[in-house]
């Protein structure tokens, strides 16, 4: 067993670490406070081939494996998570999600400019009305011709203003039981008729992110886009949530890391009592745990990882480190402030934008109350993984470069 | 064209240096790339791009620490070359010099060898101008820009930043060229470089293969200790308005002597 990364992966570490460090991290303060994201982010992920790490080669991607994309998420979310959030949505529930499940038609008509970041993708899964419950989600899809229309309202999705194509899943059959066998998935481009997007305003945290809006009337979408079969969109959307589950796990781990660094930082800087705050046993005991949190997350998502580059199911493992990182990421990120003290508590300090960033990924993806149920259902033999008509295919070097 | 790019590993920026028992540590700092080489490397790619080559990466250091020239090559080097010996241990920059000097004449056919402008360990800057000096090769340093470059004709401009200004100056090829952070960021390594660099294979040349014996150093270090730390006093200006806080300012450092 061998618990050092590779040294492809220590290099891909330090490359999207040093973009995140010297090209985002000098104003994300002040675009976090502007709100909304600053223009060259796409772009430049884009053009570093950022969006399309985990994607074979052949599809225009970068032929890296699925460690490398939580590698990724850590160096990201540990200058900001609005920069996680992108390779969330638009590797983890677009790209990935196509990769698992799409024809080679699709492959080629969207993973290729997905892949290169011609095309910028989100998942429109979440509505109004549901969100945990999503086997009982309202929007439709009605077939017509060769075509679905499709109607209905998408909320709290990532991307939904820049995007240009959305993996959308809505009811096509009212009359299926259980629900959630009349639900379907389909690749939607986002400048189709009939639809009309925007951005929501007064959010907690990850200002400097996109969240929106997606409202779909009557929008025709032909048969040919959709993902899986008819009847197969749950489990479409619990694949794509396990890919992106997985990029909020590494992603919220390198939250834990960067608020401990700064908690580090300023406990070495800051007296109080005559000594220093790194040498008082309070300040010590939540910076030790801060510590183990991370060290724990981080070997969370590197097993889910591995599982994926083994081709091996890992819902039950992805869940996990989600639930523990994300629950750990508030804490840690909790008890920065709480050192920093009144510093922490104004956005002199990063620690403040750590803590309301860390709040929502509590909630998105799966919220912690959903992943300790699957947790409970595994431990109680509740619930065991049935083989998917279409798995996420394993890393293998020879094919994927 | 032929560049080769001499190459260091170093500790990382972070990391914080301290004396262990005489002996200069820099704790289990990961190493990384000297980052005033990526310029070099930078330059050198570009160079190519324009005049088309080559460009080798040249490293000095243990066989198994393999950052520096496995970042070049992610940049996009062409090929590597490593010089490695156990009686290497402690070489000073002079010793340096005269072994990257015989691996450049190894190599062969260079048109530039080009450095950082120094390294972020030892900050010395020296190794160019030695290294030139045991070639016979004129040492253009502190390079911010190529003005013009012509291997057939063996002529190149380049323009020094200094503090005083900047210097345009001709030369002959070959050359040894220092760059500065002026020339312009280095590129990040690509996914594709990254995936080359990991899996690449380059010859590690002892002194032997080098037709060289050891060189002897000029530089001892028969102690080594951190300096003293001196006790900081600080000390609030009183005063009841601005004026007078700056007056008695002004006072207090007219009686200290700083004025």
């Amino acid at each position: 067993m061998d618990f050092g990364l590779s040294q492809e992966h220590q290099m891909v570490q330090r490359m999207v670490r040093d973009f995140a460090v010297k090209e985002v991290l000098p104003t994300i303060a002040e675009q976090d406070r502007a709100g909304g994201m600053a223009p060259f982010v796409l772009p430049r992920l884009a053009e570093l081939g950022i969006l399309g790490i985990t994607l074979p080669v052949k599809y225009g991607g970068q032929g890296m494996d699925y460690i490398s994309l939580g590698l990724a998420c850590e160096e990201l979310e540990a200058v900001d998570t609005s920069l996680r959030v992108v390779l969330s949505v638009h590797n983890g529930l677009s790209c990935l999600t196509i990769l698992q499940w799409g024809t080679e038609a699709q492959k080629e008509k969207y993973l290729v400019p997905l892949a290169n970041g011609e095309l910028v993708g989100c998942g429109a899964f979440t509505e109004p009305g549901a969100g945990s419950d999503f086997a009982h989600i309202q929007a439709t899809g009605k077939k017509d011709g060769g075509d679905y229309l499709i109607n209905g309202e998408k909320m709290w999705i990532s991307l939904a203003s820049l995007a240009d194509l959305a993996v959308v899943t809505v009811r096509t059959d009212q009359q299926a039981r259980p629900a959630y066998r009349g639900l379907s998935t389909f690749l939607v481009e986002l400048d189709s008729p009939g639809i009309t997007r925007g951005d929501i305003h007064g959010k907690l945290g990850v200002r400097a992110g996109s969240t929106g809006w997606i409202s779909f009337q009557d929008v025709r979408v032909p048969a040919e886009n959709m993902l899986g079969e008819e009847g197969e969109g749950f489990k479409v959307t619990m694949s794509a949530f396990d890919s992106g589950r997985y990029t909020v796990a590494a992603g919220a781990t390198g939250l834990i890391r960067a608020s401990l660094e700064a908690s580090i930082k300023y406990a070495e800087e800051r007296s109080a009592f005559g000594e220093k705050l790194g040498d008082l046993q309070l300040i010590q005991s939540k910076i030790s745990q801060m510590s183990i949190d991370y060290q724990a997350a981080r070997l969370l998502y590197l097993q889910a990882g591995w599982l994926k580059n083994q081709g091996l199911r890992n819902t039950k493992e992805t869940s996990a480190a989600k639930l523990f990182a994300t629950e750990a990421s508030f804490k840690a990120a909790s008890e920065a402030v709480q050192i920093h003290g009144a510093y922490g508590f104004s956005d002199e300090y990063p620690v403040e934008r750590y803590l309301r960033n860390a709040r929502g990924a509590m909630i998105y993806e799966g919220s912690s109350e959903i992943q300790t149920l699957i947790q409970a259902e595994y431990a109680l033999e509740r619930r065991r993984d049935k083989k998917l008509r279409r798995e996420l295919p394993a890393y293998d070097h020879e094919t994927w470069v | 064209m032929k560049i080769i790019v001499c190459v260091k590993q170093v500790p990382d920026t972070a990391a914080t240096m301290s004396v262990d028992n005489g002996v200069i540590s820099w704790g289990d700092a990961p190493l990384i790339i000297n980052p005033w080489d990526e310029y070099a490397v930078e330059a050198a790619l570009n160079l190519v791009a324009d005049q088309g080559g080559d460009v080798t990466a040249l490293c000095l250091g243990k066989e198994g620490e393999t950052e520096a020239i496995k970042h070049a090559l992610a940049m996009g080097a062409d090929s590597a070359v490593m010089v490695s010996d156990p009686a290497l241990k402690g070489a000073d920059n002079l010793a340096v010099s005269k072994v990257l000097a015989a691996a450049i004449d190894k190599i062969g056919d260079a048109d530039l060898v080009l450095f950082g402008q120094q390294s972020v360990d030892t900050d010395t800057g020296l190794l160019p101008i030695q290294v030139a000096r045991n070639l016979g090769w004129p040492s253009l340093t502190l390079v911010s820009k190529f003005e013009s470059l012509d291997p057939a004709g063996n002529k190149i401009q380049v323009l020094r930043t200094m503090e005083e200004g900047g210097q345009v100056v001709d030369s002959s090829l070959p050359a040894v060229v220092s760059i500065t952070k002026d020339y312009g960021e280095p590129r990040y390594p690509s996914f594709m470089g990254i995936r080359k660099a990991s899996r690449a294979e380059y010859p590690v040349w002892s002194l032997a293969d080098l037709g060289i014996e050891p060189p002897s150093a000029a530089v001892s270090w028969p102690e080594v200790r951190e300096p003293e730390s001196k006790e900081i006093v600080t000390e609030i200006i009183e005063g009841d308005t601005p004026e007078e806080k700056a007056k008695n300012l002004v006072q207090k450092l007219i009686a200290e002597k700083v004025l």
